[in-house]
């Protein structure tokens, strides 16, 4: 029993419970709230609109002169109130236990995922020494992911795919039309295209050959990202020419993603004209808000996924050259905050293109969605494995 | 009848694919976009800070309202047409007999109580069409809020406010008025 006490390692778990706190509750919420007012600014600017932009300080509500308007920067407050405020009704018709459950399940999985998403290199605090804090851990750096888990894009899809369960579940508990089709549409969505995404991302994986997405984006750092291998080594003709089926495989991922996480032009299971709202018609209030906010952070995750494997994570363009790279065990601490912001500025800008598809394709038919999955995509994810193989056998080093 | 063959486009392999496709509709959504936050195009007004007032036109029909003349006498007689002609009946009138001591004492009768329910008011504009009084004017303000149902009854004070003067003979089939 003392050798097991003593094998724990104290400083490591704090440190899991502050990344995760940080990550998950100060990084990801903030995120999904703010996308969704990225989403309705964004949406509103393309269709010559405006969109929220008075929600500030209510500055009359204490007396004051006026409000200051923030340009609608408190809106997701407000929204998220909102959403505490309405009453969380249960329809008599429904199966309780499953209609309660199925929200959790959205959320939960597209939050896990986020444990192993590198969010930054790492961050050294052997400066917190300079201010009278002791202890052997502030001199070892602090990895800046929850889990540095070797199977980081399988966890990923493990996880994920069970996000698939909730809108399954939701729409097949509320026991009424909109949503079971609108479940049974997801079902069949997500899986067609789980396929293709899983596929699409083993050349990458051929080419790293590693799991790690810490390692994967310490390798991107150091020799030019996937999909601008300019640095480095990355200068090789190899490279230049794995290019095109790194290329494929990110057009794929992509797509395959916008399907994973339901988003237009695949919003196929909540589409509004055919389905009232799809599966989470019966749902108000937060059970609602949980899947809304699922559904914003399955795309986030989705878009820090994408960054680490083919934009390369948190690594600044052409860090390396720049002295702005990653040095194992020697990077400053301004450095490594720098490489979380970088990191985030990427999926920021990922999340923006996510919205921008959004607002400028037409959803896709049914049909077509799954011609699309099993005829396409499912096979190019196939061929293209292929030739990746082929080429690196075939090119010189 | 002549039958129409619609011709369907032909679309090319990248059109079909969603390739070149996809590019122009990003781009004609990015331009939008970007013509907007330029400020180069602009449709929405900001209302209460930006309105609409110097704009509206002539004929605008806005909160019915109740005017005097130029000495003073209010020109409505009381003979209740716009009460009896208001579709969604949101007019009230309670008429009285002008005292003989009054000035206008020929006029004999007035309003008690006249009021306007603008809950109800669909700003039609047959009052002001039925009067033969030209007592009773649609002016333009359309803004009109309250925080209680008795607060949005426009009353004969209110309605002479909104009002005011109007003098002389008012051609009130002109566009002007």
């Amino acid at each position: 029993m003392g050798s097991f006490l003593d094998s724990i390692n104290l400083a490591f778990i704090i440190a899991a419970a502050v990344k995760i706190v940080f990550f998950s509750f100060m990084v990801i919420l903030p995120m999904v709230a703010y996308s969704v007012y990225a989403e309705r600014r964004v949406s509103a600017i393309i269709q010559d609109r405006v969109g929220p932009n008075r929600t500030g300080i209510p500055l009359t509500l204490f007396g004051g002169k006026k409000d200051i308007a923030l340009a609608g920067l408190i809106q997701p407050l407000a929204d998220g109130l909102k959403f505490f405020l309405k009453e969380d009704f249960t329809p008599a018709h429904v199966k309780k236990f499953y209609y309660w459950l199925a929200p959790a399940l959205v959320m939960v999985p597209a939050m896990m995922t986020a444990a192993v998403v590198p969010f930054g290199s790492e961050l050294d605090l052997s400066w917190l020494a300079k201010l009278g804090v002791e202890g052997a851990w502030l001199h070892k750096p602090i990895k800046a992911v929850i889990a540095d888990l070797n199977v980081g894009p399988l966890y990923i899809f493990a996880i994920a795919s069970l996000g698939v369960y909730g809108i399954v579940l939701a729409g097949w508990s509320s026991n009424s039309k909109y949503p079971f089709l609108g479940g049974v549409r997801s079902t069949s969505q997500m899986i067609s295209y789980e396929i293709a995404l899983g596929l699409s991302i083993i050349p990458v994986l051929m080419i790293f050959g590693d799991l790690n997405l810490s390692k994967i984006a310490q390798y991107q750092d150091k020799n030019g990202w996937l999909l601008l291998p300019l640095w480095g080594e990355g200068l090789t003709l190899k490279r230049l020419v794995l290019w095109i089926p790194v290329f494929i495989s990110f057009v794929i991922f992509v797509v395959a993603m916008f399907a994973e996480t339901n988003r237009a032009p695949f919003d196929l299971p909540e589409c509004e004209t055919e389905l009232v709202a799809g599966y989470h018609t019966e749902y108000s209030s937060m059970k609602f808000a949980l899947f809304f906010m699922g559904e914003y952070a399955a795309m986030i995750i989705g878009s820090g996924l994408a960054v680490t494997l083919f934009l390369g994570g948190w690594s600044i363009p052409f860090g390396a050259p720049l002295g702005l790279g990653y040095v194992e065990g020697a990077t400053p601490i301004w450095l490594g905050l720098l490489h979380i912001g970088c990191f985030l500025a990427k999926v920021v800008c990922f999340i923006i293109f996510f919205i921008w598809v959004r607002w400028t394709l037409p959803r896709f038919r049914y049909d077509q969605l799954m011609k699309l999955g099993w005829l396409v995509m499912f096979e190019l994810a196939l061929a293209n494995v292929i030739l990746t193989a082929a080429l690196m056998v075939w090119l010189p080093n | 009848m002549a039958t129409v063959v619609v011709q369907r486009p032909k679309l090319k392999w990248h059109e079909k694919w969603f390739i070149s496709t996809l590019a122009k509709g990003l781009l004609i959504t990015l331009g939008h976009a970007i013509a907007i936050l330029r400020g180069k195009k602009k449709v929405t007004m900001q209302y209460p800070e930006e309105k609409w007032d110097a704009h509206l036109p002539d004929h605008y029909r806005g909160a019915p309202a109740l005017v005097t003349d130029e000495h003073g006498r209010e020109r409505c007689v009381s003979c209740q047409l716009c009460e009896f002609i208001c579709p969604p009946r949101a007019i009230t009138i309670i008429p009285e007999e002008i005292p003989s001591t009054d000035p206008w004492a020929k006029v004999e009768k007035r309003p008690r109580l006249f009021n306007i329910d603008m809950i109800r008011c669909i700003y039609c504009g047959m009052c002001e069409e039925v009067c033969p009084e030209q007592a009773i004017f649609l002016r333009k303000d359309y803004a009109i809020t309250g925080l209680s149902r008795a607060e949005m009854v426009h009353d004969k004070k209110r309605l002479y406010e909104i009002g005011g003067v109007r003098e002389g003979l008012v051609n009130k089939w002109n566009d002007l008025k």
